[in-house]
């Protein structure tokens, strides 16, 4: 595969495409409306026959824009890698086109960016949650979400109304924990701040 | 000369055996448990090797694990319980049938684990009432059977064992005849 025969390509049929910085493989920024025909152009044209992995991006508030789509595409017949981005058009409702048409096997993991991070998949067969339960109201991968969750109620009334428990925020005792880096036996997570416990609380 | 016979001894007591109902009923329930391995994550694991020849669980009276909760009596939570999940593991609990016991098996059974998360129930002493807590992350097949050996010291000290009360509700067991 010619990455600057394929860069030509795109960029000749497909208005608004840029080449992205990348180490390892050829990689474009594609305009959100655009990003379904790219993936059925790439597929149909140029080889890129297997979706390797689609996942949702969140740069957090401060940025704009703010969520991006990435996703990684294989050539079964030349072994390339090629990597697109979306950046989704609006922050407040994040969307960019479902490849699910194209790629039955995005169904999946658009339904697990959906859940993650609010990303709308216009023209998805069933854009459900798929590992949050249907009702849950937050999107637990965005920047702002912490670790230790938001407490709701729990996803059944009845089991709620047995066990008078609700989804509470998880003790974070001296968390989250990081990895210093180094040697692997140096690496193990340890808190930032131990100044406090269950016992104790934080100051 | 001192009296070295315990226990039954057919020329005292003939055909009769002396004890009380209590006594007789715990032994019967704590040498047939059946549990409902309700297994979640890699603890059950550890459950199906305990159920191998290697470790044996039906040298104690409790291998006959039960898929329907209706045919158990012993949940084996073994595993990592989630939000999500914690609704079917209370509705499999509310249908076996009295007595019953729980098992939380392994760490994040008994109190999350290292799921500190926005997804995970902290324990699954908070949906369901649970008698043993074993610790393990998780647990080789000798603690599992350590704490259902505990649990059937548990069953045999049980006082009162036709009536259980559970959160102000109160299940007796009828013995006709």
């Amino acid at each position: 595969m010619n990455a600057a025969a394929l860069t030509a390509d795109l960029q000749s049929r497909f208005p608004g495409i840029n080449v992205r910085p990348s180490k390892d493989m050829p990689a474009f920024d594609v305009p959100a409306a655009a990003l379904a025909d790219v993936v059925r152009h790439l597929r149909d044209a140029h080889g890129f026959d297997l979706l390797a992995d689609l996942c949702g991006l969140d740069r957090g508030p401060a940025v704009s824009p703010r969520f991006a789509v990435l996703i990684h595409l294989l050539g079964t017949g030349h072994h390339a890698y090629l990597r697109l981005a979306a950046a989704c058009p609006s922050d407040a409702a994040p969307a960019v086109p479902s490849v699910s048409a194209v790629h039955p096997g995005a169904n999946w993991h658009e339904r697990e960016a959906y859940d993650m991070f609010g990303i709308r998949f216009d023209g998805h067969p069933d854009l459900r949650r798929i590992l949050m339960w249907d009702a849950y109201p937050h999107h637990p991968l965005r920047k702002e979400f912490p670790l230790a969750g938001i407490p709701v109620e729990l996803p059944a009334a009845d089991v709620a109304a047995v066990t008078g428990r609700r989804v509470e925020a998880a003790p974070m005792v001296g968390g989250p924990f990081v990895s210093p880096g180094g040697t692997m036996a140096k690496a193990e997570p340890i808190a930032r701040d131990e100044s406090w416990s269950e016992e104790h609380p934080k100051a | 000369m001192a009296n070295t016979e315990y226990g039954y001894n057919s020329k005292v007591e003939g055909e009769v055996i002396v004890t009380r109902a209590d006594a007789v009923v715990n032994w019967v329930r704590s040498h047939s448990v059946w549990p409902m391995p309700m297994g979640l994550a890699c603890c059950a694991i550890e459950l199906m090797a305990a159920g191998g020849s290697r470790f044996d669980i039906s040298r104690f009276g409790m291998e006959v694990m039960r898929f329907s909760p209706r045919q158990a009596d012993c949940m084996i939570v073994a595993g990592t319980v989630t939000y999500k999940m914690a609704e079917v593991v209370r509705r499999i609990y509310d249908q076996m049938a009295e007595p019953k016991w729980v098992v939380a098996m392994g760490a994040c059974a008994s109190s999350g684990g290292m799921y500190r998360s926005y997804a995970t129930l902290q324990g699954v002493d908070r949906i369901v009432p649970v008698d043993i807590y074993i610790s393990g992350c998780p647990p080789r097949p000798e603690a599992l059977l350590d704490g259902m050996m505990l649990l059937q010291e548990k069953i045999r000290t049980e006082g009162g064992s036709l009536r259980r009360t559970f959160r102000g509700r109160t299940v007796e067991t009828k013995i006709v005849g």
